[in-house]
């Protein structure tokens, strides 16, 4: 038998694959968005009366220019920062109209009334470092999540998800409209329960 | 015995070239649509915080960036260590953000102006003093939504 010149191989197809690996990479990367800590914050028009707010409704945290922490006039340690937030918010020692009947907390008298009332107050100073503000932003910020979350695994338990997932689709471009429109009173709902009252302090001077 | 007679063509034929063209277009794509666009290069060190509560910043075309930290390598001769705001592609000052926010939204669309975000890209090692310094400016002409521009991680990552 005569041994023939291996055949050629036939190229015609290899830009139909070319394509298809393009199309594949195209679906399935996502490409690379920023993300962050999302903060509002108060317009300069001065409040002509203050309210006056009882002082058992301030929980105050203050970052000194050593990065320590001072909340509520005792030293803590950044990782306790979390459940002292939580046991604030969700202390609900109010009584008749000021009683709030979801909180689980201890319901001291010392402690803050209702999630409505509660405020968080940030202080820092000009030296304190970035990173350990962050920190303590993600902290505070984590106590408000984590008590919605409760909720909202309570009110909806068909939902499947918690509220920090809820919140990601409802702000996600890509989800529907009519997805949007569901999940919109949910949300709203439970930041009515925990509304997220996180007070900046202007900075102290550090002589 | 000319049924053993080694022929003469029996190498391989070359591969074809053909689709070369169309690999590389395919990588070309490909890198095209995953890159992300700097506006500015950076001239401050810029290794940011970690959190996890995070939002994502979608809508890149309302997001006005303001970057600050200590100038980068070439840049520390000529401008020092102190920590530096970098607006666009210069060094800026406090005094500089309240211009640069109404430049910035003065570029956008009408409906886009009242919506913007603030993306504060700070490095770390920054003292709080320079950021109340910006939010502060960025009070005055009503650019009240920032965001603290984070990388994905653990809180603990910030404390050593």
């Amino acid at each position: 038998m005569a041994k023939r010149a291996a055949p050629e191989v036939n190229a015609g197809s290899m830009a139909d694959i070319a394509f298809l690996l393009l199309i594949f990479f195209l679906v399935t990367t996502t490409i690379e968005t920023d993300s962050g800590i999302n903060r509002k914050l108060p317009p300069t028009d001065e409040v002509v009366d203050p309210p006056v707010i009882k002082q058992r409704n301030i929980f105050t945290v203050v970052v000194n220019k050593d990065n320590r922490l001072l909340v509520e006039e005792e030293l803590m340690d950044i990782s306790e920062l979390r459940e002292a937030a939580i046991a604030f918010l969700d202390n609900g020692g109010g009584q008749g109209e000021e009683a709030c009947d979801y909180c689980k907390g201890k319901r001291d008298t010392s402690s803050s009334d209702n999630p409505e009332k509660a405020i968080i107050s940030l202080k820092n100073d000009r030296e304190t470092s970035y990173k350990v503000y962050i920190a303590v932003q993600n902290e505070l910020v984590a106590a408000y999540n984590d008590l919605r979350d409760r909720e909202f695994a309570l009110l909806n338990p068909m939902a499947g998800m918690t509220y920090t997932e809820a919140q990601k689709r409802y702000s996600d471009p890509r989800s529907t409209a009519t997805e949007k429109a569901k999940l919109k009173p949910m949300l709203d709902e439970v930041k009515s329960m925990y509304p997220q009252k996180l007070s900046e302090a202007e900075p102290s001077k550090t002589n | 015995m000319s049924k053993f007679k080694k022929k003469k063509g029996g190498e391989l034929p070359a591969i074809s070239t053909a689709s070369l063209p169309d690999i590389v277009f395919m990588l070309l794509f490909f890198f095209m649509v995953a890159t992300v666009m700097r506006d500015s290069t950076l001239m401050v060190q810029n290794s940011l915080p970690a959190a996890d509560q995070i939002q994502k910043l979608d809508k890149k075309d309302r997001v006005m960036y303001i970057y600050a930290g200590k100038p980068s390598g070439r840049y520390s001769d000529k401008y020092g260590s102190q920590a530096r705001i970098q607006l666009n592609d210069k060094f800026a000052d406090v005094g500089d953000v309240a211009a640069f926010v109404l430049a910035e939204r003065a570029s956008k669309r009408q409906e886009l102006q009242n919506v913007l975000t603030t993306a504060l890209k700070v490095d770390g090692e920054t003292n709080m003093g320079l950021i109340t310094d910006i939010k502060q400016e960025l009070r005055k002409v009503n650019a009240l939504k920032i965001n603290y521009t984070t990388r994905v991680g653990d809180y603990t990552q910030n404390i050593n």
